[in-house]
């Protein structure tokens, strides 16, 4: 297959996808209240996904990544007010409050990164996990946030359609710049810092990168909650729910985009069955995770990827065996 | 001029100095040996010629150029690259992406370009010439057939033998080799020997190596500089060394 052809089959492969998801709620098996179920999961798959590259790729610990989020969401509400007098067409209006949003988080990872990515494992950790609470009490306490009432304000609306394109782009950007030079010197310094540099890969910059790209995807995910639920609710972005997309990501396989997303799907509807006993939740979560340490600790994926182009392929090959002889021309379609 | 030149170069942790007075002059396509007794200060020269340690005294000069100061990742692109001790691949990437990171700093595309791929953009040409050249480089160490396998999944000899590749992709000027044969059995040397050998003839590139395994040293160094306790000891020919009474007393003891 050549690269255009790849590119191609992922994205009929996303589209298909989608598809099947209109049908589904054409056909009523998925109603209003499992779309929003499934709009809180694309919020947490961009979250996941985007904590997996600085955890998973780069191999830094972040236990901040709601800390990220709220200020993603709140840049981008506030971002949304202020345009609000040049009325611009709503949906350009949200890409642009979403991307704000995400920018203002990079910044703020930068910020953070600079100092904190000095530090290793466990102490990094500690420093993302107390920058998380500042972001949070800093939150409460400031006027034009709303404090902790919440902030409620002009908000745009995000619906099933919208938060599939955006999980889409953002997990289609992830993997093209992980597939890179950038994302290869990423995971260099995961194996070996000091490799890494002996080699003459800048690992100070791009710890940094690493982290402020995390942080942007992570306010762009603050920002879809904001939009989604058309207020903010600060008490949301404790650390226990730095520690749920946590604990997606590590279910899901450090170093597994798909395998986050598979990851935080599950979790998504385990949720939804634990509402009614909603003080073992995190109970539940723990006990899967220690069960997840023992029998398969690399992940559900480990590192591995789910692709269209992979199915595409071993479907060939499935079709090529069934047929051998008599169908020679779908042996020409090169499935290497 | 010489390609690497030092100049009373010391280093002093607290009240130890490791390494003092290192002087060492290296030309182009020499093969030089660096020997001592354990804890002589070896590695700790290396270290600072890869700008891991920054010398608390003296100077070096890369092609007459100061390198004291830069961060490691600049000294690589200066042209000084460095295998380790104890080996230090990237374990979960395959053999190819271990060489290509080494390709990192001659590639320019930026993020945007990673990100949209236009037909006939720089991430294209870049990554296709980068993939020809890591394959080319693997080939020449008879290592093609293993390009997608696990870097940790490779036989020892392997391992040292991608490590040196990775060193070479960097497109070194000099290169040094801290102990490319530590563990290796005699068949597993000679084989070293031999790719040392090949290294010179076939890549325009001078080479400093830390060894123990004297067969190796005296088989393959042009010239050899013995240390102890930081301070240079010997200088000269395999011949010369191996008669000095120095050198013997700080192996065996006076």
């Amino acid at each position: 297959m050549k690269k255009w052809q790849e590119y191609g089959t992922t994205l009929i492969g996303i589209i298909l996808l989608y598809i099947f998801l209109i049908v589904l709620m054409a056909v009523g098996l998925v109603n209003g209240y499992h779309q929003g179920v499934l709009v809180l999961i694309g919020i947490n798959v961009i979250a996941a996904t985007s904590l997996n590259l600085a955890t998973g790729y780069l191999g830094q610990l972040a236990l901040g990544h709601a800390g990220f989020m709220a200020i993603g969401a709140y840049t981008a509400a506030l971002f949304m007010q202020m345009i609000k007098v040049i009325n611009l067409p709503v949906d350009i209006a949200l890409v642009a409050a979403l991307i704000v949003g995400g920018l203002m988080a990079a910044f703020f990872g930068v910020i953070i990164g600079i100092p904190a990515l000095r530090l290793r494992g466990d102490y990094l950790g500690i420093v993302t996990l107390g920058f998380g609470e500042i972001i949070k009490n800093a939150i409460f306490n400031l006027d034009f946030t709303g404090g902790a009432r919440g902030y409620r304000g002009y908000l745009g609306s995000i619906n099933l359609t919208k938060m599939y394109i955006i999980v889409a782009i953002v997990l289609t950007v992830l993997f093209l710049l992980i597939r890179s030079r950038h994302g290869r010197a990423m995971i260099s310094i995961k194996e070996d810092e000091i490799a890494a540099e002996a080699v003459g890969v800048p690992t100070t910059f791009y710890k940094i990168f690493g982290f402020a790209t995390s942080a942007f995807f992570a306010g762009i995910a603050g920002g879809t909650l904001a939009f989604y639920q058309k207020m903010i609710d600060p008490k949301k972005f404790t650390f226990m729910y730095s520690v749920e997309i946590f604990i997606i990501v590590v279910l899901g396989g450090m170093g597994s985009i798909t395998g986050t997303v598979v990851a935080a799907v599950i979790l998504g509807v385990l949720n939804e069955f634990l509402h009614v006993i909603d003080q073992w939740r995190l109970v539940i979560y723990s006990i899967l995770l220690v069960i997840m340490m023992i029998f398969r600790p690399e992940g559900l994926m480990g590192s591995k990827e789910f692709s269209f182009v992979g199915l595409v392929k071993w479907l060939l090959k499935k079709m090529n065996k069934s047929s051998v002889g008599d169908d020679k021309d779908s042996a020409s379609l090169e499935v290497k | 001029m010489a390609l690497l030149e030092t100049k009373n170069l010391g280093i002093t942790f607290g009240g130890l100095r490791a390494v003092g007075e290192f002087e060492i002059s290296i030309e182009k396509n020499e093969l030089v040996g660096l020997i001592g007794p354990n804890g002589a200060g070896k590695t700790t020269i290396f270290n600072l010629l890869t700008g891991v340690y920054v010398p608390t005294e003296g100077d070096i000069l890369l092609n007459g150029e100061s390198i004291v100061g830069l961060k490691p990742y600049q000294i690589v692109k200066k042209g000084l690259t460095r295998t380790f001790q104890n080996i230090r691949l990237f374990k979960d990437m395959t053999v190819l992406d271990n060489v290509k990171i080494a390709f990192h700093h001659k590639m320019q595309y930026g993020v945007p370009n990673a990100i949209f791929r236009f037909p006939g953009t720089r991430f294209w040409k870049e990554e296709k010439e980068i993939d020809e050249k890591a394959r080319e480089l693997l080939a020449l160490f008879k290592m093609e057939g293993s390009c997608n396998s696990l870097a940790k999944n490779l036989p020892y000899g392997e391992q040292r033998k991608l490590e040196i590749a990775r060193g070479l992709a960097a497109d070194p000027k000099l290169l040094l080799l801290d102990e490319p044969a530590a563990g290796m059995n005699p068949q597993e040397t000679r084989e070293l020997m031999e790719n040392i050998h090949f290294i010179r003839n076939n890549f325009d590139v001078s080479i400093l190596l830390i060894e123990h395994d004297m067969h190796l040293v005296m088989g393959i160094c042009e010239r050899i500089i013995v240390i102890d306790y930081g301070m240079v000891i010997a200088k000269g020919l395999p011949d010369e060394i191996k008669a000095n009474k120095k050198v013997i007393g700080a192996y065996l003891g006076n």
